[in-house]
């Protein structure tokens, strides 16, 4: 008798997935981590396009004012006009420098000369929407404003 | 003989952790915010202090944009399109035309926008402008460092932009016209 002979007809063992879920679980947590939830905007807008656009790094610096006609929904109590959102409401260019001095308390004191002030607007509003927030911002002395927009291709269409 | 308990089947464990793992690829937005950076001047400012009336006039390029989107480049009507060249041979102009600036580092560009101009014109402005200038760093870090101005350190960086100043003076908005 064949030392081998006994294996024929035995199948091969079933593959092991005991580590899948571990697998799965790694990738889980590694978009766990990474995730943002979309913030909740209450007004519409279309970033304006350029070609000179800078990265800016550390998130946790970086805050955000919303330009734009309101969404449908708020529409009929707020009209059509542009707004401006900071944090999650409505609000007027005085309450701008209220808004700044929350985001300051949230960073260490000397990390306070390095916050930026992302201004998302529409790219159809007029100007003088976005100089009431430049003016609100140089009293408060936030100087450092991004202007967020889209990249586009060097040449003009 | 003691009780063996009998193995609890992980195997729908998977199941649950893909669950899990879905939901987060399709809620994940890994999106940095991108734009053009500018720095607000202080307020107390005297906004005429960079164009004071001791600098030269020739060494202040005048854009006035209207509530209809037009731009006046020193008096003359240009289209948006032509704004970046002409701001590079008005700095780069080291006297040669009169009408141009004496050298880059006097050079002031001055921006006065309506209050009725787009968002969309004010931005395309500001980004020839720092076309121009990201252009002309670029020629001058290649003409002393042999490389461009994206690979070099903070320090280079600093002589380079101190060759060519960046300065935009923002006028207080008004209404030029209706």
């Amino acid at each position: 008798m064949s030392k081998f002979s006994n294996k024929k007809g035995k199948s091969l063992p079933a593959i092991s997935t005991a580590s899948l879920p571990d697998i799965i679980f790694i990738l889980l947590f590694f978009f766990m981590v990474v995730t943002v939830m979309k913030p909740n905007t209450l007004v519409n807008y279309t970033l304006p396009q350029a070609t000179e656009l800078v990265k800016l790094e550390n998130k946790s610096w970086v805050h955000t004012i919303y330009i734009g006609e309101p969404i449908k929904r708020l529409q009929g109590k707020y009209g059509t006009a542009p707004r401006i959102q900071l944090n999650d409401k409505l609000s007027e260019a005085d309450e701008v420098q209220q808004f700044i001095e929350f985001e300051r308390t949230k960073v260490s004191e000397k990390e306070v000369g390095l916050l930026w002030t992302s201004i998302k607007a529409d790219k159809e509003i007029k100007m003088g929407v976005i100089t009431d927030i430049k003016q609100e911002l140089r009293k408060i002395n936030q100087r450092k404003v991004n202007y967020s927009s889209t990249p586009r291709g060097e040449n003009w269409d | 003989m003691a009780r063996v308990s009998p193995e609890i089947n992980a195997s729908s464990m998977a199941d649950i952790a893909f669950l899990l793992l879905v939901f987060f690829l399709v809620t994940t937005t890994i999106d940095t915010d991108k734009g053009l950076t500018v720095k607000l001047p202080p307020l107390p400012e005297d906004e005429e202090d960079i164009i004071d009336s001791k600098q030269n006039k020739r060494n202040v390029l005048n854009i006035l944009v209207n509530a209809k989107d037009q731009m006046l480049v020193n008096d003359e009507i240009t289209r948006i399109q032509q704004l970046k060249e002409l701001t590079m041979a008005f700095v780069d102009n080291n006297g040669v035309d009169p009408k141009k600036s004496d050298s880059p580092d006097k050079a002031v560009v001055s921006l006065k926008n309506d209050n009725g101009t787009t968002y969309a014109m004010y931005l395309s402005v500001h980004n020839e402008l720092k076309a121009a200038y990201n252009l002309l760093w670029n020629d001058e870090a290649m003409k002393q460092y042999g490389k461009g101005y994206e690979e070099l350190s903070n320090d280079e960086r600093k002589t380079v932009r101190e060759i060519y100043p960046y300065r935009i003076s923002e006028a207080e908005p008004a209404d030029y016209d209706n």
